[in-house]
């Protein structure tokens, strides 16, 4: 299987500029300056089918095109690095180990869409790729490939590399936007959406490290090759990160029509200690639980969203048959009360709400009517709130409370005896 | 104005933050790192001077620094423990880390140890869960914890 953004993981100081250049580094980058025009540049990223891997599989290509080339504002590009979805873990694994193809597909993504900045939000305690990114960009600047009429043309180019500061919310777009500028992470209203009103309130693509990483070799070897190396509408590979209870956790670079059975199993060895497999979360900790008669499924974007859960970021948690899930509900309801932003009242409330009616349930102290009402309060949460966080509490914690609502009801029933 | 409430080398450090940005007020989270850097954790104080060097209300810096939880509002002990509870690590025994923490420093989550030395904060995932269980000891990442390695560490700085 052909790798694309992992190809220089195993190589030897593969952070340094040297090593990349030995590899055919920034080759990319002058060509769609040199040979192609940015609106090429865009049709080639639409032909491959890239998608965000941030989470929401929005087409690249698509979303870079509705930047309005007329406007005579400045242009941006935000790249999201605040990765904190919890199971998922690839990005930082980008930073450290091959920062220069990173920086190729930011430079390439600014050519395309005009804009001659690019700030790159970390969260702050990926210290190791701040620093490592950091390293790399000044390697850039001297050299040429960043700054004034790089490499040769008449493009400018700087990046600014933004630390976080330890708040969930900002991995949502525009609190990342809101953070970027000096404030609380409270998401905006849409619309008018980044391409329009973005950061500094000038036209803003906002993508992905992963999917950033995926545009010099898309350029290099073609919309083609990358588009067949995925399935149907999903082109290339996924860094798909295993937690829980695997023989072998870690970041795994795989084509998109892999099945979840194949990634737990053959890649990530298997569920540790030989236990069965109880549940397993397919996409970053928002995406509703699946149980082992459903592991067949492709993990794909479009396959994932078929059965009602979704591909998310990528990041796959997997649960053994010893997991009490009602315990399981409640780790995950404290995650959400916890970094609920505060900006909404339903989310505001309800996530704290949730929590508290699961602990109770978990101690023994339930009643029946805490189950009763869970659903409700759930369901009240997502589609009333400004972002999809509230989206993720009601998708994520009512799959725990539908799958596994035996479990709740024991619980209830031995506390009531 | 002139500011001096910043040390020479901190306001250097400072205003070569604030030049890459189009709006002076961008730079208020890398500001904040930097100062909670040279400080040691953000007062009320650290926040007027901050507001006062990039020219917002003092309000614009203390609501930022209450919502991010990076920054400090107290001293935190000189070896601090940030162990993740979500569930990868929940999965692996996050919950045994932390309650063994809690015994061998007699303090509970967000407290610090009277001598000043240890503190512990009860984190969110902390995008490392391929290491489950993972904690940030200071800054540095420690995964595969287990007991011994608490105990080596907390022998080691005692």
């Amino acid at each position: 299987m052909e790798k694309v953004v992992t190809r220089h993981f195993g190589i030897e100081n593969s952070q340094r500029l040297e090593t990349y250049l030995q590899h055919g580094g920034y080759e990319a980058a002058r060509k769609a300056l040199k040979e192609m025009t940015p609106v090429a540049v865009i049709e080639e990223v639409k032909k491959a089918n890239l998608r965000g891997l941030g989470g929401a599989g929005f087409p690249t290509g698509m979303k870079w095109s509705f930047i309005p080339a007329a406007n005579p504002k400045p242009k941006y590009l935000v790249v999201n690095g605040d990765e904190g979805e919890p199971g998922t873990f690839k990005d930082k694994y980008i930073f450290e180990r091959d920062p220069h193809a990173f920086i190729e597909g930011v430079i390439i993504t600014c050519y395309a869409i005009g804009s001659h900045k690019a700030y790159v939000y970390i969260r702050g305690e990926y210290e190791k790729s701040i620093h490592t990114l950091r390293a790399a960009i000044a390697e850039a600047y001297a050299k040429n490939y960043l700054g004034k009429a790089v490499m040769g043309t008449a493009f400018d180019i700087d990046i600014v590399v933004h630390p976080g500061a330890g708040a969930y919310i900002c991995g949502e777009e525009t609190a990342l936007l809101e953070s970027l500028e000096g404030k609380k992470g409270f998401p905006r209203l849409k619309p008018p959406f980044p391409a329009i009103v973005g950061l500094f309130g000038c036209p803003t693509v906002i993508n992905n490290v992963e999917t950033i990483a995926c545009v010099g070799p898309i350029i290099a070897k073609g919309a083609e090759w990358y588009a067949k190396l995925g399935c149907e509408k999903n082109g290339g590979n996924r860094l798909f990160c295993v937690s829980g209870h695997v023989n072998k956790p870690g970041v795994y670079e795989l084509p998109n029509g892999t099945t979840l059975r194949e990634i737990i199993y053959d890649h990530a060895g298997g569920i540790l200690n030989g236990k069965q497999l109880k549940a397993v979360i397919p996409g970053g900790i928002s995406a509703p639980l699946l149980t082992p008669d459903q592991i067949d499924v492709k993990m794909d974007f479009d396959s994932l969203k078929a059965i009602g859960s979704m591909a998310g970021s990528g990041g796959i948690i997997v649960m053994d048959e010893t997991t009490d899930m009602v315990w399981a509900a409640m780790i995950a309801a404290r995650f959400y009360a916890h970094e609920s932003c505060g900006q909404c009242s339903p989310c505001r409330e309800g996530s704290g709400w949730v929590y508290r009616s699961i602990k109770r349930i978990y101690h023994g102290e339930g009643r029946m009517t805490d189950l009763q009402n869970l659903p409700g309060i759930v369901n009240n949460i997502g589609g009333n709130t400004i972002c999809a966080f509230g989206d993720a509490v009601t998708m994520s914690i009512g799959s725990y409370v539908t799958k596994f609502r035996h479990e709740f009801e024991s619980k209830i029933k031995e506390s009531l005896t | 104005m002139e500011v001096v409430i910043f040390t020479a080398e901190l306001l250097q450090q400072l205003d070569k933050i604030t030049s890459q940005y189009e709006q002076r007020r961008a730079a208020l989270l890398p500001v904040l790192h930097a100062v909670q850097e040279d400080r040691g954790f953000i007062s009320p104080e650290s926040e007027a001077d901050v507001a006062q060097y990039l020219g917002i209300p003092v309000v614009s810096v203390h609501e930022v620094v209450c919502f991010y939880h990076l920054f400090h509002r107290q001293k935190k002990g000189k070896c601090h423990f940030s162990v993740c509870q979500t569930t990868a690590c929940a999965l692996r025994g996050a919950e045994e880390i932390i309650e063994h923490i809690e015994k061998r420093l007699n303090i509970k989550s967000g407290e610090t140890t009277p001598d000043g030395k240890f503190s512990l904060t009860r984190v969110e995932c902390l995008g490392a869960c391929e290491t489950a269980p993972v904690m940030q000891n200071n800054k540095e990442y420690k995964g595969l914890l287990n007991k011994k390695m608490i105990d080596e560490l907390i022998d080691r700085n005692s």
